[in-house]
């Protein structure tokens, strides 16, 4: 019986953080089929235009015929504006996508990028369609783990590295508890001049509560170790 | 309702309401009306969105508060903002008043109810024109009334007895501030969805105003709630 007050949980985490007048986005990497992986390399954060990107959660194939559409709309837009898009229409018409077909679509969206009238900024949007420009965006499954996490650490004003760290701790915190999160954490930086891609695979995140050091084998650890490491 | 890429194969389709605002409650007072919100959207359980803005100026002479699915209230604003843009087309010295913009949103409200695919909002529309005070309400499935004083979801339970007890025609500025402030608060502790940052408007015949968004101090400190559980122990 589906509880009308309970959302879809949505396989994934993502998030965009903008900071000094640029933006962040991050997210993790695994597209889950059930209790199967299908697959522990997905890249979440797609490209809408050359300085607007967009964070997929939910159903991979609704977020991604959404994603299509809106960069071939958004291309023709361009074509006829002659200059970058602004960051508010992609947000805008992902949101009419969303909006008009909410009865078909299960997935929830972070637009960010940078354009040249309103600098970094960060748009979420919701399954239904609301529309909300927010000072930093969290979505997915995975973003309930941290939405305490961010009320304490987010702050305005914070710098690439302060922003860039933060979505990767918080990323990892959520993989460390969420089935449907795992993998690698990706980032993608849009600035004025150019957008960077960062990739930090599983193995470089930091440890989190009753995780231990990866090893290569136990042997390792027998051949190391004090006298008597094999307890009986 | 033209749609991007949508398919119109569905004849029977109700939806479920994801981003929610809670109560908004209004009333007359002696310059016009007042009226106020919390900036909460809900995402079932989870408050998700703590600045979200449900009280909008529509044209020159209403006020516009919503709860329910915010985004059937971000399209709704849309159809308010043609409407009010066609209005001033005309350019004829006439401006929609808030019984014509109650008026409008109630056959919208209605006709969406009987194709099964209802705009998942309770609103509140209140304003002056010509010196005449309105307030009216209009629910998802067209059901719409005027009143003096007015509330959407949880605010019929809480806020309106308050209401009736003490609302008066002729409450100053002041005076009215104080009684939805009290209102709020009661939903502040008793609804699990409302959120510790509201907004009031108010609107007369001068104008509108929404205030910044502020917070209510709460109490807590009674003695029978240090220790409620002392006399009967296991209790709650």
């Amino acid at each position: 019986m589906n509880d009308i007050n309970s959302p879809h949980s949505m396989g994934t985490t993502i998030i965009g953080v903008p900071y000094a007048g640029d933006v962040i986005l991050g997210a993790d990497s695994r597209t889950s089929t059930g209790l199967y992986a299908a697959n522990r390399d997905s890249d979440k954060i797609t490209q809408l235009t050359d300085n607007v990107y967009l964070c997929r959660s939910g159903s991979a194939a609704d977020s991604q015929i959404v994603s299509d559409y809106v960069r071939h709309f958004l291309h023709q837009h361009m074509m006829q504006l002659g200059q970058p898009a602004t960051v508010k229409v992609a947000a805008n018409l992902i949101r009419l996508l969303s909006y008009s077909n909410k009865n078909m679509l299960q997935t929830g969206l972070i637009v960010g990028g940078w354009d040249k009238y309103e600098g970094g900024k960060i748009y979420g949007i919701p399954l239904g369609g609301t529309i909300v420009e927010q000072p930093f965006a969290i979505g997915g499954s995975g973003s309930t783990y941290f939405y305490g996490f961010f009320d304490q650490e987010w702050k305005d004003g914070m710098t690439k590295d302060e922003a860039e760290k933060l979505v990767v701790k918080a990323v990892s915190l959520a993989i460390a508890r969420d089935g449907a999160s795992g993998g690698v954490v990706r980032t993608v930086i849009i600035n004025s001049e150019d957008v960077t891609r960062n990739f930090y695979p599983g193995d470089t995140l930091p440890l989190w509560h009753e995780e231990l050091a990866p090893q290569n084998s136990l042997l390792d650890i027998l051949s190391s170790a004090s006298p008597e490491p094999m307890v009986s | 309702m033209d749609t991007l890429l949508s398919s119109e194969g569905d004849s029977q389709r109700t939806q479920y309401p994801y981003v929610t605002g809670t109560s908004v409650i209004g009333f007359k007072y002696k310059d016009g009306i007042l009226m106020a919100a919390d900036m909460g959207g809900s995402y079932g359980s989870t408050i998700r969105y703590k600045s979200v803005e449900r009280l909008k100026q529509v044209g020159k002479h209403s006020l516009i508060g919503a709860s329910g699915e915010i985004s059937d209230f971000q399209e709704i604003l849309k159809y308010l903002d043609e409407l009010i843009l066609h209005d001033n087309m005309w350019d004829d010295g006439n401006s929609l008043g808030p019984k014509e913009v109650h008026n409008y949103l109630t056959r919208v409200m209605y006709n969406r109810r009987n194709k099964f695919d209802p705009l998942w909002n309770s609103l509140i529309i209140g304003g002056v024109k010509n010196g005449h005070k309105y307030l009216g309400s209009v629910g998802m499935i067209g059901v719409h009334f005027e009143d003096d004083h007015v509330a959407t979801g949880f605010g019929n339970h809480l806020a309106r007895p308050i209401l009736r007890e003490e609302w008066r025609a002729d409450l100053t500025f002041e005076e009215g501030v104080k009684l939805l402030e009290k209102c709020m608060r009661n939903l502040l502790y008793r609804d699990r969805s409302a959120v510790n940052k509201l907004q009031i408007a108010k609107i007369t015949e001068e104008g509108l105003t929404v205030s910044q968004p502020y917070s209510l101090k709460t109490f807590w400190n009674f003695a029978a709630f240090e220790n409620p559980t002392v006399g009967a122990t296991g209790s709650w």
